[in-house]
């Protein structure tokens, strides 16, 4: 469990370390999950060490987030204000991304067969 | 009634609150009673109701925050695994992966800022499409709100995983690797779970989706949005 905790938080310090030295706009946990498939690729570190608690986390993933979610009462005249552009953007672009997805996959295997 | 205020009590409410809304969902099986959103409702119902405001509600929620960011560093596991298919077919999925992910972005953008919406919130849309945490943390860099983020996350997850697949069809999208895809593309972790039900190998294919585009649109979001004179 030391070690496991060891790993995740050591590619989640390295990508800290790198957003900082470079100043790239990307989380630091997105920069530290690639760290982490970068050295499971490269064989520097065994699946096994980290298959419990990635397990655990990626399986627990919304839980997470549910205290940022209620600061959203922090913003309910904003979104009062704005609920027709937030609803009408959004499900409109869901449908987009869904469909240009599908679309280009599928025009793009029949041509890279 | 101070006790109300302490940081160990509200966590254990959270948690309470989650497991029930969680125990509702596995009982009835219907979508829409998404827990997360179910346990952020009610949070927010009895917040307002014993008048504690959320200062004092994050001083416990604090500790399961903290919990986000290395969650998302342990998603590179399912990638790693994933790496052979992608190896496969790389350029069918990072095509559609990248039409998708900025089609996406701009969509929202254009559409929000033509209906009037404030700068603040079109930032808080534009990583929509990707799953909560990776979606947030997109957010939180480019200067959004990250809790609209969340709200809109789910409500879209929820949206695109009840009608996902019919709207596929009706748009001749059929090859289930597309449709799977797709489905982990726009509607992230619903999305997935819908893909899941179908099959394994739908799921599969959702999920990497649901990666691929949170890495994609951590990457491009900044520049998508400064290309369009956003920030």
């Amino acid at each position: 469990m030391v070690r496991q905790c060891a790993i995740i938080f050591g590619c989640l310090a390295l990508g800290e370390l790198v957003v900082w030295f470079t100043g790239i706009k990307l989380p630091s946990s997105i920069t530290g999950m690639l760290l982490l498939t970068f050295f499971l690729k490269i064989k520097l570190i065994k699946l096994e060490w980290v298959k419990g608690i990635s397990d655990f986390l990626v399986a627990n993933l919304g839980f997470f987030f549910i205290p940022p979610g209620v600061a959203l009462m922090l913003y309910f005249d904003i979104i009062k204000a704005e609920f027709l552009p937030i609803v009408v953007a959004s499900a409109v672009s869901m449908v987009v991304v869904l469909l240009v997805t599908g679309w280009v996959h599928q025009i793009t295997r029949r041509i890279f067969k | 009634m101070d006790f109300l205020r302490n940081e160990f009590f509200l966590l254990a409410v959270t948690f309470a609150v989650y497991y029930a809304a969680w125990r509702l969902q596995r009982k009835t099986g219907f979508m829409l009673l998404n827990p997360i959103l179910v346990t952020i409702a009610i949070l927010i119902t009895l917040l307002m109701a014993f008048d504690i405001d959320y200062e004092t509600y994050n001083k416990g929620g604090k500790y399961i925050e903290f919990w986000l960011k290395p969650a998302v560093v342990a998603l590179g596991v399912p990638l790693y695994t994933q790496l052979e298919v992608i190896k496969k077919q790389i350029l069918p999925i990072l095509l559609s992966q990248f039409a998708g992910c900025v089609t996406g972005i701009i969509s929202v953008v254009l559409i929000a800022k033509a209906m009037g919406a404030s700068q603040e919130v079109i930032l808080s849309l534009a990583p929509k499409s990707v799953t909560t945490p990776i979606a947030m943390e997109v957010t939180r860099t480019i200067g959004g709100i990250p809790s609209l983020t969340a709200a809109v996350v789910v409500a879209v997850g929820i949206l695109g995983g009840l009608l996902g697949v019919k709207t596929m069809q009706v748009a001749r999208v059929g090859s289930p690797i597309a449709q799977g895809l797709s489905l982990g593309t726009a509607a992230h972790a619903m999305g997935t779970y819908t893909a899941m039900g179908i099959s394994n190998k739908y799921g599969a294919y959702a999920s990497l989706g649901l990666t691929l585009n949170g890495i994609l649109t951590a990457l491009l979001t900044p520049a998508v949005l400064q290309f369009m004179g956003m920030i």
